[in-house]
């Protein structure tokens, strides 16, 4: 019997949803393989028996959590696909505000507004977190986007029981590959010595810096790293923070915020 | 006469997350609407404190279909806070990125998401079965589209080379003249592809409620991604003055900010932009137009996914025109332009997919992001889908249950609507 996958989408811009779209004929392919049973995106027909739930997006509300938790009982196998549902995504840069300040900065300079949602439930309380963080999750495809084309092999990998194969290594392996000109040779700011590789340092290479959004390393190398970095006067803390687009998850954590 | 309620929550086979509620008693509609359940996200407030680098980057974030129309908006507004000035190349170029946008949103809009509607089905996958033919050829446009983003915007889902100025890096002219081979290849495909929806344009309802049309504008071509702001219902202005025709306000029974402008509400979009500006409309477009028996101005919402369709074979038409004269003073070199980081503000128009886009930034003396607004086209069309639905919901309230929710439903998928995009900005309440 071929395994049914659901798609799902939390906060999030479904740019990751798109790349199965852009996967293009070999979507035809991925139809024969497996039987998608749900995919709001693109399907009317939806249903709760599935073994595979692959989850796009940030959760934020009460609401989510909910939701999230109901996939979580209904799938065997838990997927957080993309950097919102691995981090929290870029969106998790307004934890640094109260869901209040941020609501204001929003809503609250518009004249009028005597309406201020705060009896809504599509509004409560919204604090963008990762999966991880609601609810077990088996495996995780970073990226923002994610590489579409590693999105297939991963998916090959779990349907035969095999390790998927997402690198472990940093984006500076893939760029030196490419035989790219350091970023920081340019004056560039880069997050390449410590970001997670696996996407093919598609931003270097066209000539503009890595942002991290398949977050850091598990085990830097920092020996090679923070020689790299002494060069251009800077040290694996300022890679941490000085960026943080999509990485705030891990100031959050330093603060003791997790 | 029978009591109709229904509520379609989480509306498939668009991006983000909406609802349809209809209730109706002995026949009468008592309430119809259109509701956003999306997560907010809250961009204008982070934005503050990102620097004018990183903008674009951040911006184009908000949405995964039109990334390239945001990341172009928002270089605009940069560019337009810190006076700087495009080459002519760089400006071509950037109008080929947004027309491969364009392409690659409407192929997607109309094939996999319009295309069940009219054949009968749920969802594109069982037309791989039924339809292998119609199916690959679509793909095939897709992939072509998603091509051309790729070549000349690095990425085609949130670009990797575009930044205030202009490029990090473009494509050779070998890479850009194989495109141009490729598109003028495509072209058969397209008129296959316009064919098959033509046959069945049929099962697009004949609904008609009068409104007025906003897009962007301009003397000398048909204009999405530079211009004035202009309307059917006569004017222009300048984008700096986009407040004076947003005219955002709060109703009632509800916390989301509508829009609208002349009349009680306003519609953006593919059908605007046909509506505004037919005139410069390519040949084939208007060939094709003439086909579908589609002339300006046209106020039936379901015809926007032909307008889209139209908009197909203006893209490819005029992309050709524009490589043609990249091609002719091709430079590798000069790819992006100096500029001073200075204090000010600066306010963009681009005409995305599903409409036209504001972007509006202050940026402090050290390029630091202190202020920003983003309207969203989606946002501007919610008042609009709401005003047809209680005109609409009347004139099929006789028909089973199941035919109006399909009607409805295609009713907001006929305006592609970007709800992950709107709702940053959006918040619906509603009484049961």
């Amino acid at each position: 019997m071929k395994p049914k996958i659901a798609f799902f989408d939390f906060a999030s811009c479904e740019g990751c949803q798109l790349q199965i779209a852009n996967l293009e004929e070999s979507v035809i392919d991925v139809v024969g393989l497996v039987d998608i049973v749900a995919f709001r995106e693109v399907m009317k027909e939806a249903s709760d028996d599935y073994d595979i739930a692959i989850v796009e997006g940030s959760i934020a509300r009460p609401i989510d959590v909910e939701r999230l938790k109901k996939i979580r009982e209904n799938a065997s196998i838990l997927i957080a696909f993309g950097t919102c549902a691995h981090l929290g995504g870029i969106q998790r840069l307004s934890n640094q505000w109260t869901p209040q300040e941020n609501k204001e900065e929003v809503y609250g300079r518009h004249e009028g507004a005597e309406h201020t949602g705060d009896d809504n439930p599509f509004f409560e309380q919204p604090r963008h977190r990762a999966l991880d963080e609601v609810v077990d999750v088996d495996y995780v495809i970073p990226g923002c986007p994610v590489n579409r084309e590693e999105v297939g092999k991963v998916l090959v990998a779990i349907l035969t029981g095999k390790k998927p194969p997402i690198p472990d290594y940093p984006v500076c392996v893939e760029c030196k590959k490419k035989e790219n000109v350091c970023m920081f040779e340019i004056g560039k700011f880069c997050m390449g010595p410590l970001a997670r590789a696996g996407c093919g340092a598609p931003c270097p290479t066209a000539g503009n810096e890595c942002e991290g959004c398949r977050g850091f390393v598990s085990d830097p190398h920092v020996k090679a790293h923070t020689e790299v970095l002494a060069k251009y006067g800077l040290t694996a803390d300022d890679i941490m923070r000085r960026k943080n687009m999509f990485t705030y998850r891990y100031i959050e954590k330093s603060k003791g915020g997790e | 006469m029978a009591d109709v309620n229904i509520f379609v929550e989480h509306l498939t086979r668009v991006e983000g997350h909406g609802n349809i509620v209809l209730n109706a008693k002995d026949g009468t509609v008592e309430k119809v609407q259109w509701q956003v359940s999306e997560a907010p996200r809250f961009f204008e407030s982070f934005a503050r404190g990102r620097t004018h680098y990183e903008m674009a980057h951040v911006t184009c974030r908000i949405c995964g279909i039109c990334s390239i129309g945001h990341t172009e908006a928002s270089l605009k507004a940069t560019e337009a806070a810190m006076g700087i000035q495009l080459s002519d190349q760089s400006e071509l170029l950037r109008r080929l990125i947004k027309a491969a946008e364009n392409l690659q949103s409407h192929v997607l809009h109309v094939g996999y998401l319009i295309a069940p509607d009219l054949l009968g089905v749920g969802s594109v996958f069982p037309l791989i079965e039924t339809h292998p033919d119609a199916v690959l050829k679509i793909v095939k446009l897709h992939r072509l589209a998603n091509e051309m983003s790729d070549l000349f915007a690095g990425r085609t889902t949130h670009p990797t080379n575009m930044v205030p100025g202009g490029f990090t890096s473009i494509p050779s002219e070998k890479q850009i003249k194989e495109l141009r081979q490729q598109l003028v290849d495509a072209v058969p495909t397209f008129n296959d592809v316009a064919e098959i929806v033509l046959a069945n344009a049929g099962a697009l309802p004949d609904f008609t409620r009068e409104t007025e049309f906003i897009a962007v504008t301009r003397d000398d071509e048909y204009a999405i991604y530079d211009g004035m702001i202009g309307s059917t219902d006569g004017g222009k202005w300048p984008v700096d003055q986009y407040l004076s025709v947003t005219n955002e306000f709060v109703v009632p029974y509800s916390t989301a900010k509508f829009t609208k402008h002349n009349r009680e509400s306003y519609m953006v979009g593919a059908l605007a932009r046909f509506n505004l500006n037919y005139d410069l409309l390519s040949p084939l477009a208007k060939e094709w137009a003439g086909k579908f028996g589609l002339a300006p101005v046209c106020h039936n919402p379901f015809m926007n996914s032909v307008a889209q369709l139209i908009e197909c074979f203006n893209d490819v038409e005029t992309s050709l025109a524009w490589i043609d004269q990249v091609l002719e003073n091709y430079d590798g070199k000069n790819i992006c332009a100096d500029y001073e980081v200075k204090a000010g503000r600066g306010v963009s128009a681009v005409d995305v997919p599903r409409g036209i886009l504001f972007h509006d930034y202050t940026y402090n003396d050290k390029g630091i992001c202190t202020k920003a607004n983003c309207i969203i086209p989606t946002n501007q069309n919610h008042n609009n889908i709401n005003q047809d639905f209680k005109a609409f919901a009347p004139t099929i309230i006789d028909m089973p249950e199941k035919d109006i929710e399909l009607l409805l439903e295609m009713l907001v998928r006929a305006y592609d609507p970007c709800i992950s995009c709107s709702c940053h900005y959006l918040d619906v309440t509603w009484k049961r």
